[in-house]
Formats: C-alpha cells, structure tokens, sequence
C-alpha cells in the first residue's frame, strides 16, 4: 500500500515521530547501511526552534512499566544550523523531509514557516504545537481557539503540505483537530508524549529528571494512542498520522484500522535502529495474508 | 587507526557461548560470526531476547549499554554487574540463551601522543572497556600500567580482567585502603609524563579529570549514562560541555577528552 498523506505519495505507511530518530547521528553509528536500508517511507526531523537550543539538563530518561519518560527538552541548532549544517546531509535521505517546527509566538513561527518553505528539500512542514503561551503559560495546542489562530496566521505563509502535531495533554483533542482542520492544516499527527513525572528513586519526594517533569511514550501508551486516534479521526476528514507505543505491524495495522492513514514509530526504535523495516514487512504480511486493508485490521 | 568501528544496521540475535563469575561480576561471552571488530572503548546496545520485561517494576524495558570487555574474532565479551532490573536479567543467562546486540557504537580511546605512557585507570564495573585496551597496547609493545578500584574483596575479583593491576579497596580488604584516585596521585607523582584512561562511577572520573586538569595531564574519560536507544535518536545521555552545552555520550563519546568537560554530573 502506498499511502497518500496531504499530497505526498508514501512508498509504504510507516514514518518516525519527530525526536526519535537523528538520521545524521545513525549515519555516524552504521554508515551507508542507513541510507540503503532506510527504515521510514518519509523523514520527520526533531523539533526546530528559530534559535539554538541546549536542551534540558540530565538526567533526561526514565524507564517505567512498559515505557520511557522523556525530558529532552528540544535540542536543536536553531534554525540557521538546521538549515545549513543538517538540511544538505538530510537531503540525501531516499524518501521526503517533513521539517517540525516549534515557535512561541506568532513572528517566530512566520520566521520558520517561510524559511523552510524557501527550500525545495523540503517536502512538508509539521507544527509542533505542544509549546507553552508566553502569557497562559499552557500549551498552544491545548486551546482550540489559540490552535486555530495560530494555524491560520501561517497557512498562508506556505504552500506546502501542513501537518499539526497534536497534543495529548487537553481535554478534548478531536476539538483541537479540528481547529487545525478548520485552520487550513492538511493533515494531524498524533500522539505526542503524555505529560509524566519520575520520582528520583533514593529520593521520593523530588524528580529523578532534571528538568522535574517529561513525556511519556512507548508501549505504555498504545491504548491512549489508539483512543485518541480513533476519536480524531472521526472528528476530521484530513488526514491522521497515528502512533504511540507501535512495535509490530499489528500494532500499526490496528492504527490505520483506528482511522490513521500513516504510522509513526518512534520510541520502538530507539531498541532496535531497523525496526521501522520490520514493522512495515509485519504490516505488508498482515495485508498479503488478509487480501485487503479492512480486513487484516481488528476491532479494538 | 579509526576510533570507530561501524555497527551493522539494527540490533541482531547473538548466541550466549559462555558464562563465568568472578566475585561480584559475571563475564558473558556471545558469538558474533562476521561481526565487526570493535575499537577498546566502544559499547553494545544488549537486552535479552526473552524475558525482557516483567521483571522489577514491570521492567525492563530498554535495551543496556555495556563497554566490550575483551573481542576475538567472532566473539564478544561483557563485564555485568547485577545491580538493577537489565543487569540482573543479563546476568542469569545461560549458554545456548540469545540476546539483541546493537553494535559497536561510539568513540573509542585514542592512542597517547607526544610519547607519553598510557596510564590505565578503573572503579568497579569501569573495568570493562580498559582490558580491551590494555591488550591492544601491550600487543603494540606499549606499557599499559592499570590502577583498579572496588568496593570489597568481591568486587576486586574483577581485577582478575587486566594484566598486573595495582588494586585499591574501599574497605581496604585487597590492596590500598582507599580511592583509586589515591593509587593515580602516587603514579602521576612518580611520573606526570602520561595520558590517563579512566573509566568508572561517576564521582570517580569527576576526580580524575579534576586531577588531571589540575597537573596538564591529559585523559580521556569512557562515560556512562541511561541510554534509551546507543545511536543519538533519543538525545537523552547527554553531559555538559566546557562552552555551556552538551555532548551525547553515545556518538560524541562514550570516550570524551576530560578537557572538554566542565565535570562529569553524578546522578
């Protein structure tokens, strides 16, 4: 199957999360092998900012039940490094670039928006909108009303594809989608990491991460995952790119069967570097044994 | 010669050939038909294949970072010590048993210039990565003296690993009462003409690289930290850089120069 996503034809269903995946750092680790084995049918780039960021200070990862907590806190070489040092080794990657962007007010994110949108390389842009109101202090994509304004401050400002990363710590998250919906966006993306804490192990009443709080993600949360992904998908007729906690093809089957078009696989391979090549081959075997879509998925 | 080796693309299933104890450790030897050579200081990425997770809290869950002890031509070995939910599943393997390997990753120890001696230095389960080394040196003719530290008798059975090591124990049960520090301010007394290979916990290699920076000595320090993934996609073992950001231990290290650090955080 060869998904179409907000007018990019996908070689195949599965993509990586934003953050999950540093092409350029597995380059480094296994060489050329990446390239030729490249495990995702399109490339989301970690969250850019318009200006450079550290990041959060260590520790940064905590392993619970079934998951990881994460508390990275968007490191990235801004947006002048990305487009100079990161964007000419990412354009050799065989398959699209989605560049995620992250702007806390609406100049920042203009900025972003129409500097990525210059560059042919790229092929869509997603919106990293679990990114706190200089003035509320919640997320913008937390409130529809601010998620719909600021969607639509930038929709012109680009002709490519939109993609709204959407935010799983809100009360109503198809609302959300279809502010973005309504906004102009051309497809959302779905889970982010759920807002979690990690008590430091020899002492409880303070975090073990530096930056006190994180997101969670991995098997821990393919049931959120799957319930939110469902509802929105509902809600919306753009479409939805689902993940949380996907390890097998089942797994991701049981995204689309939810309403997804595409899957995203994200913590799966930190554990294993291939394992979106896997995960596609499990999910191609599901459909060749079944005969058709509908039918290799489950009710769930 | 390339500090690194690349890693084949993607964990791969190793057979579990050998399993001994040595005090307070296990060392567990793994096949790898046609598997790369790792440089001394390079890491895997193991879990076991079965009964990863369920274990204490539900975990584990990730796979765990571990220096290559010592390599032969399809074979590998690892230095484990039960100390949390990984370790302790790692450690009850058996022959015949299989675990995933993601590896060698990272950057391995560089050879000392100007001359100077290699001085060899390790805490605990830090012992790993300098027996490979110190093979590779005193393979090259190179004198390759190692000053080990550990907690108690048990743990200084680890220092079985390495050629002539001269111990020190914290309750003084084997060698020098004290830090290994203690064994490296004599050594650098006798002779500051040396680079130092350190690796071990934490505030042990903040001692080192402090030392060191103290007399101009060079030394590269191996790191450890909770990796999620060993490759640079999860950002999450990072240690702060003297121009105020951060490195990733894991494609940037794990062996740092210390004078590239402004200090090695304890957790």
């Amino acid at each position: 199957m060869r998904p179409r996503l907000a007018g990019l034809e996908l070689a195949h269903p599965i993509l990586n999360g934003s953050g999950t995946y540093d092409a350029i750092a597995a380059h480094r680790a296994f060489g050329d092998a990446l390239l030729e084995r490249f495990p995702f049918s399109a490339y989301v780039s970690k969250t850019i900012t318009l200006e450079p960021r550290a990041g959060n200070p260590p520790p940064r990862l905590y392993e619970t039940p079934a998951g990881l907590i994460n508390s990275i806190g968007l490191p990235n070489k801004g947006l002048d490094g990305y487009l100079a040092d990161d964007l000419p080794e990412l354009a050799r990657l065989p398959v699209p670039l989605i560049t995620n962007v992250m702007g806390a007010t609406a100049g920042e994110l203009a900025a972003l928006v129409e500097a990525v949108d210059a560059r042919a390389e790229i092929a869509a842009i997603e919106l990293n909108v679990s990114c706190p109101n200089v003035k509320t202090g919640l997320d913008i994509g937390a409130d529809p009303r601010e998620l719909e304004a600021v969607v639509a401050q930038i929709r012109p400002l680009t002709a490519k594809p939109l993609i709204v990363k959407l935010t799983p710590n809100t009360a109503d998250v198809p609302a959300a989608a279809a502010a973005a919906e309504a906004a102009g966006a051309d497809a959302v993306s779905l889970i982010n990491t759920l807002r979690a804490y990690a008590p430091h192990p020899r002492a409880p009443d303070r975090s073990w991460l530096g930056a006190r709080t994180g997101g969670l993600s991995g098997p821990a949360v393919r049931a959120v995952a799957l319930a939110q992904v469902r509802a929105v998908a509902q809600r919306v007729a753009i479409p939805v790119i689902g993940m949380g906690g996907v390890q097998s093809g089942r797994h991701a089957a049981d995204l689309l069967a939810a309403g997804a078009t595409a899957v995203a696989v994200g913590t799966e391979s930190f554990r294993d570097a291939a394992a979106g090549t896997r995960i596609q081959h499990e999910l191609s075997d599901l459909f060749a044994k079944s005969g058709d879509n509908a039918a290799a998925t489950r009710s769930v | 010669m390339s500090r690194r080796t690349l890693a084949p693309f993607g964990r791969r299933a190793l057979e579990v050939t050998g399993r001994r104890e040595l005090g307070a450790y296990v060392v567990l030897e793994v096949a790898d038909p046609g598997g790369p050579a790792p440089r001394p200081g390079q890491f895997f990425m193991l879990a076991a294949t079965e009964g990863w997770g369920g274990g204490e809290d539900e975990r584990p869950f990730l796979p765990r970072a571990f220096s290559v002890l010592r390599a032969r031509p399809g074979r590998l070995e690892f230095m484990l010590e039960d100390v949390g939910p990984g370790t302790a599943r790692l450690c009850a393997l058996s022959p015949g048993d299989a675990i995933w390997a993601t590896g060698p990753l990272g950057l391995g120890f560089a050879a000392p210039e100007d001359d100077r001696r290699a001085l060899l230095c390790g805490g605990g389960v830090g012992t790993a990565p300098l027996a490979i080394w110190q093979d590779e040196l005193l393979a090259a003719a190179r004198p390759a003296p190692a000053l080990l530290g550990f907690r108690d008798a048990a743990h200084a059975a680890g220092a079985a690993l390495l050629a002539n090591p001269r111990v020190a124990t914290d309750d003084g049960s084997v060698g020098h009462q004290g830090l290994v520090t203690d064994l490296l301010v004599a050594a650098l007394d006798e002779d500051e003409h040396a680079t130092v290979y350190a690796c071990g916990p934490p505030p042990m290699l903040e001692a080192v690289r402090a030392l060191c920076a103290e007399r101009g000595v060079p030394a590269q320090l191996a790191l450890e930290a909770g990796m999620a993934c060993g490759f640079g996609a999860c950002f999450g073992c990072v240690v702060p850089t003297r121009d105020g950001g951060y490195v990733r231990i894991c494609v940037d290290g794990p062996v740092l120069d210390a004078a590239a650090l402004a200090e090695v955080p304890a957790h």
